[in-house]
Formats: C-alpha cells, sequence, structure tokens
C-alpha cells in the first residue's frame, strides 16, 4: 500500500492560468482538511511559485510549461512546482528577499521581489532547485503551529 | 478568477477606484494601467477599495508599491481602504503596512 497520493498538473506558463492552478490547490487542500486560514496561505504560496516562473523563466519566447505535483500525505502536503525553462539567477533573487525597512525611502522599494519571501512566510519549509531549470519544493502540515500565526517575524526571517 | 475595476470620480481632484474579485498576475497588469494614470495627476487624492477584493499575491502588492512611487513623483495620494484582513495580513507581513496608507475602516471589525 502507497503512503501517499500524487496529483501531477501541468500548464502553459502563462499568467492566466495561475488562477486555475490555485483553484485546483484549493480543493486538494480542503479536501486534506486544511483550515481555511491554510488553505488561502497555500493558494497565496503556490501563485507566487508559478507566477515566478511565468515572468522569469519564459520571459524571450513566451512558450512553455509549468509542472506542478502535489504529494497528498497523511500530516502534509508537498507541493513542487517545476519550470524546465531558462532559469533565473537565484542569488539575484535571494538578495532581494526580505520585508522593507521602516527607514526604507519609497524610492528604494522593490515591486517585485515580494514573492519567494512570501512563500518562505506562508509554508512550513521551502526548498530551491536550480539545476535544470527551476524547482520549488514546498511542505505545509495539517494542524501544525495552530497557536502561531505567520505574525512571527522570528519565523520568517529564519526560514530561508 | 477576475477582477472588476470601476473608477468613479467623486470630485475633479478625488477618485475612488472599486475593486472586486482577485489580484494576481493574470489581472494585476490590469490594475497598474488603471491606477497608474491617476496617480500621476497632480494633487489627484485615490481611495482604492478593496472591500470586494478575497484574494491578493505579490503581485497587487508590487502595483500599488508602484502607484505609491507615482504618488510621491506626482504629489498625488493613494490610500487602501475597507481591506480585509487575509489581504491586510500580507501587507503586514511584508512591512508595506507601515509604509502605506491603509484602513481597514469596517467599523465594528476585527481590529
Amino acid at each position: 500500500m502507497k503512503n501517499f497520493d500524487f496529483i501531477e498538473l501541468k500548464v502553459p506558463a502563462k499568467a492566466e492560468y495561475v488562477g486555475v492552478v490555485r483553484l485546483s490547490m484549493s480543493g486538494i487542500a480542503n479536501r486534506m482538511g486544511f483550515s481555511y486560514e491554510d488553505i488561502e496561505d497555500l493558494k497565496i504560496a503556490i501563485s507566487e511559485a508559478i507566477t515566478n516562473t511565468v515572468t522569469h523563466a519564459y520571459n524571450e519566447e513566451d512558450e512553455g510549461e509549468v509542472t506542478i505535483g502535489f504529494g497528498v500525505y497523511e500530516d502534509r502536503l508537498e507541493v513542487m512546482v517545476a519550470d524546465h525553462g531558462g532559469s533565473f539567477d537565484l542569488n539575484e533573487i535571494k538578495d532581494d528577499i526580505g520585508p522593507c525597512k521602516e527607514n526604507e525611502s519609497i524610492e528604494e522599494l522593490r515591486e517585485g521581489g515580494f514573492g519567494l519571501f512570501l512563500i518562505n512566510a506562508l509554508m512550513d519549509k521551502v526548498q530551491i532547485k536550480n539545476e535544470y531549470g527551476v524547482i520549488v519544493l514546498m511542505t505545509k502540515y495539517i494542524h501544525e503551529h495552530e497557536a502561531e500565526v505567520g505574525f512571527d517575524d522570528d519565523q520568517i526571517s529564519t526560514t530561508q | 478568477m477576475n477582477l472588476t475595476i470601476n473608477v468613479v470620480d467623486e470630485q475633479p481632484s478625488k477618485s475612488i477606484v472599486y475593486l472586486a474579485g482577485e489580484i494576481d498576475a493574470y489581472t494585476a497588469p490590469d490594475l497598474k494601467e488603471a491606477l497608474i494614470p491617476l496617480m500621476r495627476q497632480e494633487d489627484q487624492v485615490v481611495a482604492v477599495d478593496l472591500a470586494e477584493v478575497n484574494y491578493m499575491d505579490s503581485t497587487g502588492l508590487g502595483t500599488f508599491v508602484s502607484a505609491l512611487k507615482s504618488s510621491k513623483e506626482y504629489n498625488s495620494k493613494l490610500t487602501l481602504v475597507n481591506i480585509q484582513d487575509r489581504v491586510l495580513r500580507l501587507f503586514q507581513i511584508t512591512g508595506l503596512d507601515e509604509i502605506m496608507d491603509i484602513r481597514a475602516s469596517i467599523r465594528g471589525g476585527s481590529e
């Protein structure tokens, strides 16, 4: 008997499909018994991961696909988002991650760059692999951290 | 999975932008296209009503950051009103709530 279910989804790397994947995520998470808040977090996290591939990886050709895998375990959901297009410079993006600093001037504010930061803030575990294209692997546990919400600054900044 | 954008000019120098739906990678460009020209009007006061926005991600944050930048450049004013708790949370996690003028403003609600 296998101990988890696996669901795979492949969509064109286009912005209009981000919402479609979000709906699938919502359905799977709901079926697994995640709380309303956790489902909202999962929807944002997967949208960020796909938005990244849509805007970074396929800038030039506007062609390509994103593969999404859902590993449904009893206590957790593992989500994998993979693009096999031209990969982006991960270090450059990592430098861009983080919340605003209070004394930061508005001119210096980033318009992008919040995506990976939000994924880290909203998921329990995040791994990014940058070998053949980019793979984001993120995990959220059911019923974990019930008392602590994402507002905890320490929790957010230590996940990377 | 769509976003409805409705701009109402209350007074010559005051606009309210009513949004309904979801702000994501697909809809954010439309929002930017509607919002930025308003922010580029000198001394314009722009209130964005988010009461009916039930989903937003970093693409929405980026759009509002961009609008805020325009407002500084053109001396206009950007306020986000009637924001839902879930959406407000994203501004809080990223620290943008310290920088932007955000009003939850549904009285009697939490916080």
